[in-house]
């Protein structure tokens, strides 16, 4: 967690800005305040981030016990080892289903103000308990059903672990489907970047970025036209564009929104940790980034409703190459995590 | 003295619609840093009369699609880039809630009196 004051972002800012006077590159030209990282992660008033909150979301979050078949959690599909996303180009649900989405990373997901690809979920909140209901990923009852014995709230409140680490975290509110919700989302908000090359060398550290780097954020802002969507602090505009691929079966953000441009949209994703979070795209369409620079250099594949900030870029071999570099520095080295200890009794 | 009647009926309402547009006005919106801005300041709420006419102008450096599905007014503008402008009239009183279809964070309520 990295919680700054307003005054010290202040500093930040003058720092910088004599730091890119001094540095004299063209690409340093314009304000680059905007990919400094906020001074505080944001959090709503009615579920304020505390240890307990964070410790007891940590434990709902790698509990298998939180799904149907008491075999995945949360953790399953967003693995700490593998960018807090799952390496495949979509993801596994209950059952051995092949979902038709891949698993989006978790990293800096506090800072988007809309969830999940199609943004159906208004805050983490809202989305916390959506997966561990579908019945497609976790397949888990809340409440006894008429096919379930008991629920996941029942099974819970049997746990003395967790009656004590509910009441730690939530005095006096229970355990219960909002309680749940809310350690989750505290615990999910603790999952930041750290500081990759990119955030280094803005922050004064002139070796921080090869030459190869520096021109590949030339082109990410210019020529390449990424910076239009990818932009700020964490690489997205949280909006939601149809990028061309070839994927006519989802709808995307159009099942949320019925406007035309929506048809085939998706969420912007990060591109911070972008080096572990292979596949990329709403359906995992691409395994390597050359593949995914070399679908919007061509225009995308399919034109149909395509976003109109998409077109044929014409890159060269090594401007392709510099791009690559450049998104390789916003992978800084994840902040280790340890597996937490589950209530048995 | 029915043709009379009829006359002034004529007149009357051809003043009434010379009058109304006459006070009808124009509100220019910017989409600007995206947000929805009137001159220069954020706002997320409007309040015009009917017949009034929002001038929707983008001054972003990337698309936005400006749209409701309110059933006050139902429109869609499409994408359109910086420095273009589309207009929406609001005759009847009641609140539209107008959003950017891309940018989800632009937010606005138009109340029509």
């Amino acid at each position: 967690m990295d919680i700054k004051s307003p005054s010290s972002k202040f500093s930040q800012k003058i720092l910088l800005a004599i730091c890119l006077s001094l540095m004299g590159t063209p690409v340093l030209a314009a304000d680059l305040s905007h990919y400094l990282r906020p001074s505080e992660i944001p959090q709503p008033d009615n579920n304020r981030m505390t240890p307990a909150r964070i410790e007891l979301g940590k434990m709902l979050f790698f509990d298998p016990r939180l799904s149907g078949s008491n075999w995945i959690s949360c953790a399953t599909c967003h693995n700490p080892g593998l960018g807090w996303s799952d390496g495949l180009p979509t993801a596994i649900g209950h059952g051995q289903k092949i979902l038709r989405r891949s698993t989006p990373t978790i990293l800096n997901t506090a800072y988007q103000p809309l969830q999940l690809w199609d943004g159906r979920a208004r805050s983490l909140e809202k989305q916390a308990l959506g997966p561990i209901e579908d019945e497609g990923e976790m397949a888990q009852h809340l409440h006894k059903s008429n096919d379930r014995s008991h629920g996941l709230i029942d099974e819970l409140k049997v746990l003395k672990g967790y009656r004590d680490a509910f009441e730690a975290a939530y005095p006096g509110e229970g355990i219960t489907k909002k309680t749940i919700a809310k350690a989750l989302s505290s615990f999910e908000r603790t999952i930041v970047s750290t500081d990759a090359a990119f955030d280094r060398w803005i922050k004064g550290d002139k070796k921080a970025m090869s030459k190869s780097a520096l021109r590949g954020f030339k082109l990410f802002e210019g020529k390449a036209n990424c910076a239009k969507c990818h932009s700020n602090f964490n690489f997205t505009d949280n909006g939601f564009h149809n990028i061309g691929l070839e994927d006519a079966t989802d709808a995307g953000r159009y099942a949320i929104r019925k406007v035309k441009i929506l048809i085939g949209a998706f969420k912007t994703p990060t591109l911070r940790d972008i080096a572990l979070t292979a596949p990329y795209m709403h359906n995992g369409a691409y395994t390597t980034l050359e593949e995914v620079i070399e679908h919007y250099n061509v225009g995308g594949i399919s034109k149909e409703n395509i976003s109109p900030n998409i077109k044929k870029l014409n890159l060269s071999n090594s401007e392709k190459s510099d791009l690559v570099v450049f998104l390789k520095s916003l992978t800084g080295k994840p902040n280790p995590i340890t597996y937490p200890m589950l209530p048995v009794e | 003295m029915k043709q009379k009647y009829l006359f002034n009926i004529l007149f009357i309402g051809l003043i009434m619609t010379f009058t109304t547009a006459a006070f009808s006005e124009e509100f220019v919106i910017d989409q600007s840093s995206k947000s929805f801005q009137l001159n220069g300041k954020k706002i997320e709420a409007i309040t015009i009369k009917a017949g009034d006419t929002i001038r929707f102008k983008n001054e972003d450096p990337f698309f936005h699609n400006i749209f409701s599905l309110s059933d006050l007014k139902t429109f869609d503008l499409g994408s359109f880039p910086k420095g273009q402008s589309k207009t929406v009239t609001f005759d009847k009183a009641g609140m539209a809630e107008v959003e950017c279809a891309i940018h989800p964070e632009m937010y606005m309520e138009v109340s029509v009196q």
